[in-house]
């Protein structure tokens, strides 16, 4: 269970602005701190690990004082046993892949922890390379079992995910969610990701401008409670074309052009380059299962 | 014809020295210079690059004014601890670390900025102690700034003339290193001789920067 209170002035790209968050978090629980870049969300995540001070702060982690600013008690990042995945990785340069995870045992560790993380992340054929040799999905495996090999009580990805192409990225979601719930280690990820969030967290605080302004379920908080029967779509018009009494429109939904039939009148008022939103039933479509 | 080697066997003692005393404590200075963000620190900057500037009469004369028997630190230092350092080798040593220390401090200060924050944070996250952090993190990931300002501060003490013409004179074995040996010989037309030093001089920093070069080269792969 994490309780915390954090208060930071924080400098964004529009001046100051005042970081004020009150949490709490079930332990096991895999909650995603969600919202656009610059609202404190890192910041956040730092002042748990320790890596950063608040200006006044109270966190406690399963009834253990972390930090009271009032008592002016602070634990330092290395008494705290947190895993922590950095957004650049902050692998060691100078150490393999196996001694990277090596690094992060603690005295009187497990040393078979060791073979069965590297097992388990795959990076068997890897564990003697250097990681500059690595490729950014590589790198983000060697970064999590160095996480985990810690054993940590608390889990904290700091935007993990966001250098990595989309089918990496999905298969990693897919990992990381197995070995936290293998293991129940509480989980806190950072992302600004929705589909992300949706995966792996089972509760979202969505932030903006240093507070948290929803929280509860991915579905509630992203649905707001009004699920609708319609999709909806934004995309940019790469081409608009006459076609006998239609018009024909070539949008970009994402990385998908997609062709679509206009009617004269709404074409009037479009051109190419114009943002655009596409509404359409969502009822009864057709479900493709992916592996 | 024989040659007096000592000149030579003193230039590198002196050089040797002068760097295993550098680098244990400008390493950690260089250190503690990229992390820290005291108000002075400009005002510390200066004072350790001024011997890449300041002509090496002018350091040289004021550690002779501080080393002499007659100035109260040099009056202290033979008094309560029986050293003279005026026309000595110790008095050499240190004269020459500090002015070499800017070679050794300023790419290794460059160096430990470069690396990235996160790594200092990823190790403390682990568990770490400051002092494992720096020697199996930080240390081991700037090496090429470490071997190319140790070869530089070690070549540059071999090729120091000023300050060691200032504070140590000329005493045979004791500070009569190469490059005075050379002025020497010169005025006194001993030109084989003073060819001998010099040629001696010339080949070895020749090959020591060498291999720094092929070092870093090496390491950049």
């Amino acid at each position: 269970m994490i309780e915390a209170l954090v208060n930071k002035k924080l400098i964004g790209s529009n001046g100051s602005f005042q970081l004020a968050v009150e949490l709490k978090i079930a332990e096991g629980e895999f909650v995603a701190l969600f919202g656009p870049s610059g609202v404190g969300k890192t910041t956040l995540l730092r002042c748990l690990a320790g890596l950063e001070q608040a200006d006044q702060a109270n966190i406690r982690f399963n009834g253990t004082i972390w930090v009271d600013t009032a008592l002016r008690i602070n634990v330092e990042p290395q008494l705290r046993r947190v895993g922590y995945m950095f957004q650049d990785y902050a692998l060691f340069p100078n150490m393999t892949v196996r001694g990277n995870v090596e690094f992060a045992l603690r005295k009187g560790g497990n040393k078979q922890r060791i073979n069965e993380l590297v097992e388990l992340m795959d990076l068997g054929e890897l564990q003697h390379q250097k990681p500059e040799t690595l490729s950014g999905g590589q790198k983000q495996r060697v970064a999590l079992a160095r996480a985990l090999a810690s054993e940590p009580s608390l889990l904290l990805l700091d935007e993990p995910f966001s250098a990595l192409d989309a089918e990496i990225r999905g298969r990693l979601h897919h990992e990381v969610l197995r070995l936290q719930r293998s293991l129940g280690i509480t989980t806190i990820i950072v992302s600004h990701n929705v589909g992300e969030v949706y995966k792996l967290a089972k509760q979202v605080f969505m932030m903006e401008a240093g507070h948290i302004v929803q929280q509860g379920s991915p579905a509630d908080v992203f649905s707001a409670g009004q699920t609708i029967g319609k999709f909806r779509f934004t995309g940019e018009i790469l081409a608009l074309e006459p076609m006998d009494v239609l018009y024909s429109l070539t949008v970009l939904v994402g990385n998908q052009i997609v062709k679509v039939v206009a009617m004269p009148d709404e074409a009037l008022s479009l051109s190419v380059g114009d943002a655009v939103m596409l509404v359409s039933k969502a009822f009864n479509p057709m479900i493709l299962k992916l592996e | 014809m024989t040659y007096d080697i000592q000149p030579l066997w003193l230039t590198f003692k002196l050089a040797s020295v002068t760097t295993a005393i550098l680098f244990t404590i400008a390493v950690p200075f260089a250190w503690w210079l990229a992390k820290t963000q005291i108000r002075f620190k400009p005002v510390v900057e200066t004072l350790v690059s001024m011997p890449l500037v300041l002509p090496p009469s002018v350091l040289g004369f004021y550690l002779l004014l501080a080393f002499s028997p007659e100035h109260w630190f040099g009056k202290w230092l033979d008094k309560e601890l029986g050293i003279r350092l005026a026309f000595s080798f110790e008095g050499l040593v240190i004269a020459s670390v500090i002015f070499s220390f800017p070679f050794i401090v300023h790419p290794v200060q460059a160096a430990f900025q470069n690396l990235p924050k996160s790594l200092t944070d990823a190790a403390k996250i682990l568990g770490k102690s400051n002092l494992q952090i720096f020697f199996r993190v930080l240390l081991p990931n700037i090496k090429p700034a470490l071997i190319s300002g140790t070869v530089l501060a070690f070549a540059h003490t071999v090729g120091e003339f000023g300050v060691v013409m200032m504070i140590g004179g000329n005493l045979p074995n004791e500070t009569r290193v190469a490059s005075i040996a050379i002025y020497d010989e010169v005025e006194a037309l001993h030109y084989a001789t003073a060819n001998f030093y010099s040629g001696v001089l010339f080949l070895s920093s020749f090959v020591i920067l060498m291999i720094v070069y092929l070092v870093n080269r090496k390491a950049q792969k």
